[in-house]
């Protein structure tokens, strides 16, 4: 260190200088300090860092604000775990969401590439008369190659991910129409055919606690993808991505392969959701889930993760689905119509965007 | 001594601009190669197909006396030419770490790294932090800053320490210092004496004569497309380069 430094002045010496009484050449001659903070911007910085902080706060106030207006039937053990079990479908689709939206992307097509991955595993077993297993494996291609169609049309011919998906949505939806001509698949038939597709919907009970298999597998989806993100290149190219495209090119990331990779990962959670959802519901219903393309969307914003790409953490949006769970719960316990379930719902929107705008200005 | 780096007559046309016609361009181990040129000369073409990220029509690129050719900066990237583009090309919303090892990531090893594919942050911080302190960044305390809380001299510093980090041959700097302040551009100045000194040869492109002046070894002058010539900073003014790229007076023959 010294003698590199000893080199350089040397070297510097030989210079011709013009600037010589521009900056110091002390020892501090390598430091570059940082500006004054106020409070606010302290705050700024820190929620910059910590994105997941925010719907961490809003979920334990909420929890903590409804357990007041709607009493203890709110806080009981039953209700606790049936928000759990009523966000699990929202939650996987959130979490297939939050992918896409890391990559400054959106998916409007997730929950309707769900419902064809659940027709085609329904249809196949109960009706073909496939064994069960072979049915799902084809349900979990079907994502893969629903979500990697996506990837391919936004990298290839290189329209916006919104324009894309809103086609690809209506597409997907059409295709379960015409496959099932608008029959459900009834939950006795699949129960008589096929009951391993029920089996994320069965219940165990801890200590008053009720959750369904489902749930589990959606916070193990978490974990997984939480390790997938922060610990592999995969992860980190992710972020990359979203942050700057044309920075992570010059990186040496192949950018537009891994967009497609992305798009599959998704379409292969959403898939999984597929087999979870039958369970929740029981049946296969074509037009179930209409919904479930901006729920997924409000999970993620809420939980945190900026539109723009780049920023948020996949824990966000599991919080951010229990939040629009306790919402929809307490706002019904405490016997709100559900006029004002939509209209909380909808500020809370657009304070999340609001707070991750104002986070968002301390880069500049 | 043999140049570690020769371009040889390469031109480049757009429909019938000719951004470069029959340049040549040579780059000696060690040595600090300020290139200079005014507007529209086709400097950054020139630096363009010296990183990969455009294609000559004709001309032939020499690295370590073998010819190489390259169709993306990344293939350029490969071959030990590296660039710090002049938007640095950083990930703000990454750490340090990340930025410094992105696309060239460490993986754990044995089972974790080879199936999981986990990375080995551990050793990528302490390469990072080791990088950093080789180039006298040492004072940003946290590599696992977001690049974003770092100023823009630190972000400079940050794509220089890239840079040099991984077996490089040639680094290319794109106006390292036209977003900067005084006092970061004369760090960042500085950092271009720490790498020569490290025995890495560079091409600085700039407009900030002073700049050039102060750090070139050697100062290459584009006019029209093409070599006008290359002067010895210590024998020429500035003016006299201003002189000479914009066809005021005669270059001197070399």
């Amino acid at each position: 260190m010294n003698k590199i430094s000893d080199d350089i002045s040397k070297d510097l010496k030989d210079q011709p200088k013009f600037t010589t009484d521009i900056g110091n050449k002390d020892q501090d001659h390598h430091s570059f300090e940082l500006g004054e903070q106020t409070t606010l911007k302290k705050i700024q910085h820190f929620l910059h860092g910590n994105p997941t902080i925010v719907p961490v706060i809003i979920l334990i106030l909420s929890v903590i604000g409804f357990g007041f207006i709607a009493g203890g039937k709110f806080f009981s053990a039953f209700n606790l775990s049936l928000i759990v079990q009523q966000v699990t479908i929202v939650g996987i689709l959130a979490a297939a969401q939050t992918l896409i939206i890391l990559t400054a992307g959106i998916d409007l097509s997730v929950a309707a590439m769900m419902v064809l991955a659940s027709v085609f595993m329904g249809k196949l077993s109960v009706e073909m008369g496939i064994p069960t297993l072979p049915a799902i494996l084809v349900g979990m291609i079907s994502g893969v190659a629903t979500g990697a169609f996506n990837g391919l049309l936004v990298t290839r011919l290189r329209l916006p991910p919104f324009i894309v998906t809103l086609g690809t949505w209506n597409i997907f939806f059409a295709l379960v129409i015409f496959f099932t001509g608008s029959q459900s698949i009834r939950s006795s038939d699949i129960e008589a055919n096929a009951p391993l597709f029920h089996f994320w919907g069965e219940r165990i009970n801890l200590g008053g606690f009720v959750f369904t298999y489902g749930a589990f597998l959606m916070i193990g989806i978490f974990i997984f993808l939480w390790f997938l993100l922060n610990r592999t290149a995969w992860g980190r190219h992710v972020y990359a991505i979203g942050d700057d495209k044309e920075a992570a090119e010059l990186s040496g990331i192949r950018t537009d392969r891994m967009l497609v990779s992305i798009y599959a990962v998704a379409g292969l959670v959403v898939a999984i959701g597929a087999w979870v959802s039958i369970g929740r519901v029981g049946s296969v219903s074509p037009t179930s889930f209409y919904e479930g393309n901006l729920d997924s969307i409000t999970a993620v914003v809420i939980g945190g993760t900026s539109l723009f790409g780049g920023r948020g953490t996949i824990i966000g949006s599991l919080f951010g689905a229990l939040i629009v769970g306790v919402f929809s719960s307490g706002l019904s316990i405490a016997g709100l119509d559900v006029l004002w379930q939509r209209f909380a719902l909808g500020c809370l929107i657009i304070i999340a965007v609001g707070i991750d705008q104002w986070i968002r200005k301390v880069s500049n | 001594m043999e140049p570690i780096l020769v371009a040889k007559n390469l031109s480049k046309k757009y429909g019938k601009v000719v951004a470069l016609d029959d340049a040549n361009l040579e780059l000696y181990p060690g040595e600090v190669l300020g290139v200079i040129g005014d507007n529209g000369a086709g400097k950054s073409t020139l630096i363009k197909v010296l990183c990969g990220a455009v294609i000559p029509d004709s001309g032939e690129i020499l690295l370590d006396g073998k010819q190489v050719s390259f169709t993306s900066p990344i293939e350029a990237r490969t071959l030990g030419i590296e660039t710090v583009y002049q938007n640095l090309a950083l990930s703000p919303a990454l750490s340090i770490t990340d930025n410094m090892f992105l696309g060239r990531e460490i993986r754990q090893k044995g089972f974790m790294g080879k199936f999981l594919r986990f990375l080995d942050k551990k050793a990528m911080a302490e390469e990072a932090r080791k990088r950093l302190s080789e180039l006298g960044l040492l004072t940003i305390q946290n590599i696992n800053q977001l690049v974003e809380t770092l100023s823009g001299g630190q972000r400079q510093g940050v794509a220089v320490a890239r840079a040099t980090s991984f077996g490089t041959k040639v680094v290319i700097m794109d106006e390292p210092t036209a977003a900067l302040g005084v006092k970061e551009s004369r760090r960042v100045l500085e950092l271009i004496g720490e790498v020569r000194a490290r025995g890495i040869p560079i091409i600085l492109i700039s407009h900030n004569m002073p700049h050039v002046f102060e750090v070139a070894d050697r100062i290459h002058i584009h006019r029209l497309g093409t070599r006008l010539c290359v002067i010895d900073p210590k024998k020429y003014e500035m003016s006299d380069a201003v002189a000479f790229m914009t066809g005021a007076k005669e270059p001197p023959a070399n």
